[in-house]
């Protein structure tokens, strides 16, 4: 964990409300993994006091950068970051998503701003040459954020683009796509389409890893203000420092 | 000009190399925390309330965002007496912390037995008696807003313990300063001022609170105010060592305490945007002494002028 000012690279918008915002990052940038998290100070105020969680969307060489939503005041304020000014980040933060020998096909299942982590994880399966299909959700064709990788599906609640329905309805219907392969499915996206994501996958009896939000204070563990409760005993999970990444069969949404 | 003497005496027993302490619930056991700041130069650590069985805590939400402030409902989650001292205590005493026990209960016997377990252990230094914790329905602040509950927890906890013993207050009353003299009267050497605020927030779409608890506790610097007014309360009309809480984000807001009656201060919520602030406070207040030619920290206390 690390603590420091970095400077803004470059803050753009890809669609009338999501944003990347990049940063230049040289301590840190080497040291994430695909799905962990900065918890960002938006500015130097004590109002909004507390830091916002973004997973890393993507790093290249020394530059990180953040894919947001504008969700509120401090989402709002981060979008008018220009370059050369500065933000207090804080990271790399909890756990993130594994990637080993035991699949050859990488499916990623995205609802909304849930598409935040996965150019970085697109990146690394690529790295370990894996086969990857996108499975890319979003209320309409001006929320959606294309990843443009070869094989990505897409689905919009209003039919304004690819699949009429939600995300999991099309990874259904495209589920033939999974026969006679060593799958794993990598999800992120709002409870209840990862609650759904879960269920398919117990199903199907797919290995399956989901990337969970939670509002937070701090980020690492002190606050206990992000606990998601576990599948297997009475306890809770901190999806700050257990998470964000769980396997899909360890946690109750 | 010498060096600033930053040592603060809380009662009789207990003398802290400054005044600068991490809340209760801030800071977990400390080992999160040590990753940004060396735990031996601060004054003293309390613990996240410990209680005699370990407590799961509330479903989700827990925390929420307000103005200038933040709202929790954690309900007392911890990992119990036992791993307490089988995990938690060795990292304490290796870092070499001031170590302050917070002591949560839902009966007067749970108190007594948790305070004569832990007061063999020689690393730590005093008990923090939660007696106003709003987030949990039995105990917490169903002790903390009644005076005999208060007078009778203190005197059975005082005869348990021969350490330094501080009772936390909740600012949930309308008199803050009966409590703090029931707690003298009964043998605390001092007492710590506030606790957080019960307050809620509501989401106008779906009309439902935005914490699962309903209510929730009220910190950070929205509440430094109620906070400064109930330590100079107590400090004007008890004669107990009061440790100040509410708030309190960088050296000027310690300061401030300090000269509105407190012999501390403990730092809470900010510990959670800034987890190097007390290490920035402490070093803010060594310079305030110096540029106002302060010899001893404590002359700050209570240094009011009214």
């Amino acid at each position: 964990m690390i603590l420091d000012n970095y400077v803004v690279v470059r803050n753009l918008f890809l669609t009338d409300n999501i944003f990347l915002l990049t940063v230049k990052a040289p301590e840190i940038a080497g040291k994430f993994q695909p799905g962990q998290f900065c918890n960002i100070k938006v500015s130097e105020s004590l109002i909004p006091l507390l830091r916002r969680p973004f997973s890393v969307s993507d790093v290249r060489e020394d530059e990180i950068s953040f894919m947001i939503a504008v969700t509120g005041e401090g989402t709002k304020i981060l979008s008018l970051k220009k370059p050369g000014e500065h933000v207090n980040i804080l990271g790399p933060l909890g756990h993130g998503f594994k990637i080993d020998k035991n699949f050859d096909l990488g499916i990623i299942v995205s609802g909304g701003i849930g598409i935040a982590p996965f150019p970085f994880l697109i990146k690394r399966l690529k790295d370990s040459g894996k086969e990857i299909v996108v499975f890319n959700g979003a209320r309409t064709s001006k929320e959606l954020v294309k990843l443009n990788t070869e094989k990505e599906f897409i689905s919009t609640d209003d039919g304004s683009e690819g699949f009429e329905g939600n995300v999991i309805e099309l990874l259904n219907s495209q589920k033939n796509i999974l026969d006679g392969k060593k799958v794993k499915i990598f999800g992120c996206g709002p409870h209840p389409m990862l609650a759904g994501l879960q269920k398919f996958c117990a199903r199907e009896n797919i290995e399956c890893e989901i990337s969970v939000e939670s509002n937070m204070a701090c980020g690492f563990g002190i606050c206990q203000g992000c606990p998601v409760h576990s599948a297997k005993e009475d306890k809770y999970y901190l999806i700050c420092k257990d998470g964000p990444v769980f396997n899909s069969n360890e946690i109750i949404l | 000009m010498s060096e600033v003497d930053l040592t603060v005496k809380i009662g009789d027993k207990l003398e802290l190399k400054n005044p600068v302490i991490l809340a209760s619930g801030t800071v977990g056991y400390g080992n999160e925390i040590s990753e940004f700041i060396d735990l031996s130069k601060i004054g003293a650590i309390v613990t996240k309330s410990i209680s005699l069985h370990p407590r799961k805590g509330n479903p989700p939400q827990r925390v929420v965002e307000t103005t200038g402030g933040m709202l929790n409902a954690i309900g007392l989650a911890n990992v119990g007496l036992e791993k307490f001292i089988s995990e938690k205590l060795p990292f304490l005493e290796k870092v070499k912390s001031t170590l302050i026990c917070n002591i949560a209960a839902s009966t007067i016997e749970e108190y007594v037995e948790c305070v004569s377990i832990l007061d063999r252990y020689e690393i730590i230094k005093a008990f923090e008696i939660n007696v106003s914790c709003p987030n949990v329905k039995d105990g917490g602040l169903i002790f903390g807003n009644n005076l005999n509950a208060v007078a009778e927890i203190t005197g059975r906890v005082r005869k348990a313990t021969g350490k330094t013993l501080i009772i936390k207050l909740s600012p949930n009353v309308s008199d803050i300063a009966g409590f703090a003299r029931v707690a003298k009267e009964r043998g605390a050497d001092a007492v710590s001022a506030i606790n957080t605020l019960v307050g809620t927030a509501f989401d106008i779409n779906t009309r439902k609170p935005k914490i699962k608890n309903i209510t929730g506790g009220l910190s950070g610097p929205a509440i430094k105010p109620v906070a400064l007014a109930k330590v100079l309360e107590i400090s004007r009309n008890v004669d107990i060592p009061v440790i100040g809480i509410g708030g309190i984000t960088d050296w000027q807001d310690a300061v401030e305490f300090m000269i509105a009656g407190a012999s501390a201060v403990q730092l809470g919520t900010v510990n959670f945007v800034n987890p190097k602030a007390s290490i920035e406070v402490l070093e803010g207040l060594n310079k305030y002494c110096l540029d106002n030619k302060i010899k001893r920290i404590a002359e700050l206390t209570a240094s009011y002028v009214l």
